[in-house]
């Protein structure tokens, strides 16, 4: 299974030390290389406000989502890609029932007027080992950032703010949504314990408020921008654009997601993940 | 190490006399690119075109080897080709892209690869990514003051730029004119005074004209594929090669702007780092 996420993300095939076989080579139903994780992390993943993009964007692991689900993770608590939640309508606090996890993935910022979201998310902080702050709603706000509340179906839902104003947030993987590949990528470095693949979004985890202005305030002043195009390759809603050699920003298109700044080859730069990965 | 980590070094130049005439040197990148297409390895490549000035490039989706040809040539200041990556795999449907690009572009791309965070499918549809070497960039204001005010000509009758033998030359329609590199110096963007990459370490095929002869390139492969893409073209007659060794003035001198590239990036972070100004690397 690993083997072929690995084909998948096109990286090269190491001996795996968490991973076994779970039917024999030769067994006719195993000609998929089915192999199984000991220990399954338990893995509850949150909806809180945002658009499901993240959520669909692990879905999209089509080749290997199956598995993934059956053999190599065990998803403890979920609305969508499991059905196990605390939702009661009579009671707002029945996700005190919520299980044990070690990992939480936390996908849309939280609304200080909701009351549910807000109770679920401090219960999931005393629930979770570590908890990911999953796409850019919960990382930075991103578009939620814009809310000003005076809508149905509820007007008074007003102020969003990403999980890190209000938890102690362990990890965080910008994006809006998350791209399939990064996903398959972190299940991959969490079942292998691969911390050094993680350290970036570790290290972002303290981030909870991005702009494109980011890339002029600490790339452009800062003397490192190179007008390599990267920023605008990776905006997510083409609000930057290269003028003679530098980025300008659209900020009516900006939706305070994060990405440019963190795929800046200039804000921080993986040298050695890179050169393991291009076999330099 | 001053060079990269890499499979085969050779010097070399195109075949095709079509391609020679209008290639900065050795016209490997044009050569490689339009191999790779007709071979089907790729599908399209990011190229840096002349813009609407014709010293002042955009980036160009290539589809034909004639659009890949039009493209020929170095150009001394900005074309943010990574920007166009996405644009060749969403908009034009590409599904293996070839890229050329210097140093600080193939960071941003290697990065991309590595850490795909926002970048849907796009990681997975590169084929080929060349690099160029690459000691500074300018912004085109610095070229239009080395060549309108320090040569006394224009960029509106320049044919050809060119760094060589210690000059930044201009050819003219009717003049060839120089003025000493180091005149140039200070004119760079700032960016590029951080870099310690000058022979592009992050491509899968880096090349260009130091350590070989006039009309010659140096050509590095440094990835597996690369390496089987460079050894194919070789194979195909597309480039003809030289050993790298029986070439003047050859690796040593590659060596020694290399390793000048990164001790001047060294002194540079060092005061950055004494100022508490952010360094990436």
């Amino acid at each position: 299974m690993l083997a072929r996420i690995k084909r998948f993300l096109g990286l090269g095939g190491k001996a795996e030390k968490e991973a076994k076989p779970i039917k024999p080579k030769d067994d006719e139903s195993s000609q998929q290389e089915v192999e199984k994780v000991a220990d399954k992390p338990k893995i509850g993943y949150f909806h809180l406000s945002g658009c499901t993009g993240d959520g669909v964007a692990l879905t999209e692991n089509y080749d290997i989502l199956a598995d993934l689900l059956t053999d190599m993770i065990d998803i403890v608590y979920g609305q969508t890609l499991v059905d196990v939640w605390y939702a009661d309508e009579n009671n707002p606090y029945a996700v005190d029932d919520m299980p044990e996890m070690d990992l939480a993935l936390v996908e849309g910022s939280v609304c200080l007027q909701d009351e549910h979201s807000m109770h679920e998310l401090k219960k999931l902080r005393e629930k979770a080992k570590l908890v990911c702050a999953f796409g850019s709603c919960a990382m930075t706000g991103c578009f939620t950032r814009y809310c000003i509340g005076g809508q149905q179906a509820q007007p008074k839902h007003e102020s969003f703010l990403p999980i890190g104003d209000l938890i102690q947030v362990d990890c965080a993987i910008p994006g809006c949504p998350v791209s399939p590949e990064i996903i398959a990528k972190v299940v991959v470095a969490l079942i292998n314990r691969d911390m050094d693949y993680l350290q970036p979004m570790l290290d972002m985890a303290g981030c909870s408020s991005a702009c494109g202005c980011d890339l002029n305030l600490s790339i452009v002043n800062k003397a490192l921008c190179t007008g390599c195009g990267t920023c605008a390759m990776a905006c997510q809603t083409r609000a930057i654009e290269m003028i003679n050699g530098r980025p300008e920003l659209n900020e009516d298109r900006c939706i305070k997601c994060g990405i440019c700044y963190q795929h800046c080859p200039r804000s921080w730069f993986p040298e050695e993940r890179i050169k393991q990965d291009l076999g330099l | 190490m001053s060079l990269g980590s890499y499979k085969q070094v050779v010097s070399a130049r195109a075949t095709d006399k079509a391609i020679q005439k209008v290639s900065q040197d050795g016209g490997i990148v044009t050569a490689l690119f339009t191999y790779a297409l007709e071979e089907q390895i790729i599908e399209g490549a990011v190229v840096a075109a002349p813009g609407d000035d014709p010293w002042d490039p955009k980036p160009l989706v290539a589809m034909t080897p004639e659009e890949i040809i039009s493209a020929a040539g170095t150009k001394y200041t900005f074309s943010p080709n990574v920007w166009m990556l996405k644009e060749a795999v969403r908009h034009y449907g590409i599904e293996k892209v070839g890229i050329v690009g210097i140093p600080c572009q193939l960071q941003g791309i290697r990065k991309m690869q590595s850490y795909p965070f926002g970048t849907r499918f796009v990681a997975d549809k590169l084929a080929l990514v060349v690099g160029i070497f690459c000691m500074e960039n300018f912004p085109l204001a610095s070229l239009e003051t080395f060549i309108n005010e320090k040569m006394k000509s224009s960029t509106h009758v320049t044919k050809k730029m060119d760094i060589g033998a210690g000059k930044f030359w201009v050819e003219t329609l009717d003049d060839k004119l120089s003025i000493p590199l180091k005149e140039t110096h200070g004119y760079e963007q700032a960016g590029c005074n951080i870099c310690k990459d000058y022979t592009a370490e992050l491509a899968d095929i880096s090349t260009g004209s130091v350590g070989s002869p006039d009309g010659w390139s140096t050509v590095f492969s440094r990835t597996v594929s690369g390496d089987d893409i460079l050894s194919q073209a070789i194979e195909a007659g597309v480039i003809e090669t030289k050993v790298m060794d029986d070439v003047k003035p050859g690796l040593g001198l590659l060596e020694k702007l290399a390793n000048g590239k990164k001790d001047n990036a060294e002194k540079e972070i060092a005061s950055r780092t004494e100022l508490g100004l952010p360094v990436p690397f």
